[in-house]
């Protein structure tokens, strides 16, 4: 009789930790093909399993092996139908190593496979050391919402409220206390004076225990009424304290200028900023609404398409875009129940004197609502080289300054090319360091 | 008789369970051990899980592993095939150990259930058992208690010293891997209590003929110092017993810079890979083996009335799959299937010893129709390896069948010879060829430990003999000496030598990628 052994129920992980060992070994790689992944054309799947290849560097197993372009070899293979000995087989050209020659290396070169990184993995290296700047000291100023919690008994409250069995318990209790009749003792008495009354003809000692029956009886009942069956002293309450729920809601905004001087490049980027943004609340967040407004000289509440792909023309007012966005927020996205995120891409032209409008919109209505406001001023590649990270720039980049002097939850950054998105983002997102600077 | 007449058939439709298995488990040793005489260690069987079962093929098929990210490696590979349908998983595993442990994956179908405790629990577990490389060099009885060991040793370490520098000496270790084991002798076995008792006895023994006269004795000058530098280097190569083909083995004896436990490390991976050479030696004869007695044995039950139609249908389905051999130009074609010429192979030699032909009683004039075939495969299987059971037992009839030729390949012509073919002239060539194939020591490159002063420069000196001029790859070649020198500590260098013309081919010295 053999040992039959169920193995099924074990513990089902037994080789993560050889997986996490694997991950970790070759982490810098996967971030970075997760990264090159990002940055192509793709970003619109980065909210999901990644299949990665499995990087060369760092996962070899090296070891002394024949090389096989060198000597002298034997193969025997089955299936002979046309050969005979000392025929002559063309080689395939180098590197199509086709037909049987492949087998001998089987196992040995089956490194360049692509392997399968769950979401959150692919999330992990991406986010990596990133993170919205007080990101949860701000949710939990922020959270206005509350929701009763029990929290024990009290003694004072609505009827809907009381609690039947904490109150029946010290009802009991009290009652045992001070002996207040039970139903009983009471049917007994009760029982025994009509049986005397049932007798024809009571003796004396009967007739004697029938008014002590009586005056028994009655004596039970005053106390009865005495003493309450539930006395307001007994009764509790469930008692309620309201907590606070952090918010579960953002909204983002994605503002854009459309105008002719964003031409196919800068929409590129900035869409791909939106989507870092985008990604990174769809983590935090179980709820996240996109509102897109995009502007020329007027701004305009549109659908995704049309943000990103239709065109307009008209001169540049960077303030409609935050009007529109001020009447979003008053409209559909109270801020007390919203948190309220939004991102910036413009190519820093403005009409002038407007500039300074919007500095003032900012810092004096939105940024009391918003959780967070970054700003992209997408430039070209050579005036990336001028203007590196200095004050100099358009109107609406040196007015922008001043808000981000003065508001902790304000960004602003310039970037050239995609290459530099991420580490713009990552800049933008960096934990603590900025923001506890400025303050 | 009513009883058995109701029920013969050990099982009906494809769900198994306990009881099911049990009652074809003793039905099947029944046929296998009262009948076909196979003797086998007792048997564990396990159910698992596909996830489980992909877990023990990335740790080596091994039921207990230390942790390491090749692992890792190998499991996120076989899961990919597995989940995109390029590969199916094998239908059981089973571990060389005594008890012998089966894995049955829990998908199996009872008839297939069946068909693998016969293939792997009667099988493997008898080829296990009695073969002669086996017995040399494996201890069953003991591997599962070592794994253990193992397991909790490289965990131990890995919270003593850190996850970094377990998985460095791991990964220097598993490169030298196929270069840890001992090919031609057991390897010496000494209990540390007989170590020490060893050097006391030297001790004891030099203390006893110490002579102080010796030491005035005037030592030699000049004239004979060539002789005696030969002289020396004889005696430095012969106390540490080089040239030493195990190179795990010097370096975990005589590094000079590794600490106790990564010593045991190294040992830890060289009695694994020593564990595994006699596997590697005998996939046909193997596979050929379990697959000849599930064969046997399904057949038996089928015809004692145990199993019904559609399970042999099945069962015959699935066989016929296994040992499916297509030919070179067939786009599934990949390599010489074990299972198909085992099994063909073990198929043949039962009718040659009982229909023999003309030709099979020229070719093996000893065992042709001696009538006892299920005799004849046991001896077989219990002193052959793949090489040698080829070279002795693989006959023209089945080099016809399979067609098989032999191509020459050499590195500097543009075109493949086709030596010989499966014709009169051919067959002792194929058939010598073939065996060669299947040779552990004519495939691996064979680089041994010649020379190190430890008095000196304390630089180890490989060796490769290089064979029909196959080289080493570079790249591989240079990253596993990069792991030699991590862990010998000082420089290593390689020359590659032709072993007819004794010609360097190719030096490695060791200043280079000192990384």
């Amino acid at each position: 009789m053999p040992n039959f052994i169920d193995r099924r129920l074990n513990p089902k992980d037994r080789s993560l930790g050889n997986r996490q060992r694997f991950l970790k070994r070759v982490h810098d790689e996967l971030k970075r093909s997760i990264r090159d992944q990002v940055k192509s054309d793709k970003i619109a799947d980065v909210d999901a399993a990644h299949g990665v290849p499995v990087p060369k560097r760092g996962a070899d197993e090296p070891g002394f092996r024949h090389s096989i372009g060198s000597g002298e070899r034997d193969h025997v293979l089955p299936g002979n139908e046309t050969f005979s000995a000392g025929d002559r087989l063309k080689k395939p050209e180098a590197g199509g190593g086709g037909g049987g020659g492949r087998s001998a290396g089987r196992g040995e070169g089956d490194d360049d496979f692509v392997f399968v990184l769950s979401r959150d993995e692919v999330l992990d290296l991406f986010f990596e050391d990133l993170e919205l700047p007080d990101m949860v000291k701000l949710n939990l100023k922020e959270t206005v919402t509350y929701k009763p919690h029990r929290v024990g008994f009290t003694t004072a409250g609505t009827p809907s409220n009381i609690n039947v069995g904490r109150t029946m318990r010290n009802s009991f209790g009290r009652r045992i206390a001070l002996r207040r009749p039970r139903s009983k003792e009471f049917d007994d008495v009760v029982a025994a004076i009509a049986e005397l009354e049932d007798e024809e003809q009571l003796s004396q000692p009967q007739r004697r225990r029938l008014l002590q029956l009586r005056e028994e009886l009655e004596a039970l009942e005053r106390r009865r009424k005495r003493i309450a069956y539930v006395d307001p002293v007994d009764v509790r309450f469930n008692r309620f304290e309201r907590q606070p729920v952090p918010n579960a809601c953002a909204v983002m905004f994605c503002l854009m200028d459309v105008s002719a001087s964003m031409g196919e490049r800068e929409k590129d980027l900035a869409k791909r900023f939106f989507v870092l943004l985008h990604l990174f609340l769809k983590r935090r967040y179980e709820r996240i609404d996109i509102v897109f407004i995009r502007h020329t000289d007027e701004a305009r509440e549109v659908d995704e398409d049309t943000f990103f792909f239709s065109k307009q023309s008209g001169g540049t007012v960077v303030s409609t875009a935050l009007e529109e966005m001020q009447r979003v927020i008053a409209d559909r996205y109270p801020p007390h129940i919203w948190n309220i995120y939004a991102a910036q891409a413009s190519d820093g032209d403005n009409a002038s004197g407007d500039s300074e409008r919007c500095a003032e919109l900012l810092r004096d209505e939105l940024m009391k609502r918003c959780q967070y406001y970054a700003y992209v001023e997408i430039i070209d590649e050579r005036e990336s080289e001028i203007f590196g990270s200095t004050d100099n720039g358009t109107s609406l980049w040196r007015a922008y300054r001043t808000v981000d002097g003065a508001v902790p939850n304000f960004q602003m950054a310039r970037i050239a090319r995609p290459a530099d998105i991420y580490p713009v983002f990552h800049k933008l997102f960096a934990r603590h360091k900025v923001v506890q600077l400025r303050r | 008789m009513v009883r058995q007449a109701a029920s013969t058939l050990l099982f009906e439709g494809s769900e198994w369970n306990f009881a099911m298995l049990s009652r074809a488990y003793d039905a099947i040793e029944e046929i296998a051990v009262g009948e076909m005489g196979l003797d086998v260690y007792p048997n564990q069987i396990e159910i698992v899980s596909s996830e489980q079962m992909l877990d023990a093929y990335s740790s080596i098929g091994m039921p207990l592993m230390y942790q390491h990210w090749s692992f890792g490696k190998r499991f996120v590979f076989e899961n990919h095939l597995y989940r995109k349908g390029n590969r199916g998983l094998a239908y059981e595993l089973v571990i060389n150990s005594d008890p012998c442990i089966t894995y049955l994956m829990e998908e199996n179908t009872m008839p297939m259930q069946a068909l693998v405790i016969a293939h792997a629990a009667f099988g493997h577990n008898h080829f296990f058992k009695n073969n002669y490389l086996f017995r040399q060099w494996t201890d069953a009885g003991a591997i599962l208690g070592y794994m253990d060991f193992a397991k909790k040793y490289v965990a131990k370490c890995e919270e003593r010293h850190g996850l970094r520098a377990v998985e460095e000496i791991l990964d220097s270790a598993h490169a030298l891997m196929d270069q840890g084991v001992f090919h031609y002798r057991r390897p010496p076995r000494l209990s540390p209590a007989k170590v020490t008792e060893r050097a006391r006895e030297r001790l004891e023994y030099e203390e006893q003929t110490y002579s102080d006269l010796w030491r005035t004795l005037p030592t030699t000058d000049g004239s004979t110092g060539i002789e005696e530098a030969e002289r020396e280097v004889l005696e430095r190569k012969k106390a540490l017993n080089l040239p030493e083909e195990n190179l795990l083995y010097f370096l975990e004896k005589h590094s000079l810079i590794l600490e106790p436990w990564q010593r045991e490390i190294l040992r830890i991976v060289r009695v694994i890979a020593q564990y595994f050479y006699p596997q590697g030696q005998t996939k046909v004869m193997n596979e050929g083996c379990a697959t000849f007695v599930h064969y046997t044995i399904i057949n038996r039950l089928f015809d004692q009335g145990r199993m019904s139609e559609g399970a042999m249908l099945e069962l015959l389905a699935s066989h016929a799959n296994v040992v499916f051999q297509p030919g070179f130009s067939d786009p599934r074609y990949s390599g010489i299937n074990p299972y198909a010429l085992g099994f063909a192979m073990m198929q043949d030699i039962e009718r040659i010893c009982t229909k023999p032909t003309a030709e099979d009683k020229d070719w093996f004039p000893d065992f042709a129709g001696n009538g006892d075939g299920i005799g004849t495969l046991i001896e077989a299987w219990e002193n052959h390896r793949d090489e040698s059971f080829i070279l002795q037992y693989l006959n023209p009839a089945l080099i016809r069948k399979f067609r098989l030729f032999n191509l020459t390949d050499r590195a500097t012509d543009r075109f493949c010879e086709v030596a010989s073919i499966h014709d009169e002239r051919g067959y002792s060539a194929v058939r010598a060829a073939l065996a060669r194939i299947y040779d552990p020591g004519a495939n691996r490159p064979d680089i041994e430990v010649v020379d190190v002063n430890l008095l000196g420069d304390r630089q180890l000196r490989l060796r490769h003999m290089v064979k029909n001029g196959r080289l080493l790859e570079e790249v591989n070649r240079d990253a596993t000496l990069a792991h030699v020198r991590r862990l010998w500590g000082y420089g290593v260098s390689l020359e590659g030598v032709d072993a007819s013309t004794g010609a360097v081919l190719y030096a490695c010295p060791s200043g280079e990628a000192a990384a």
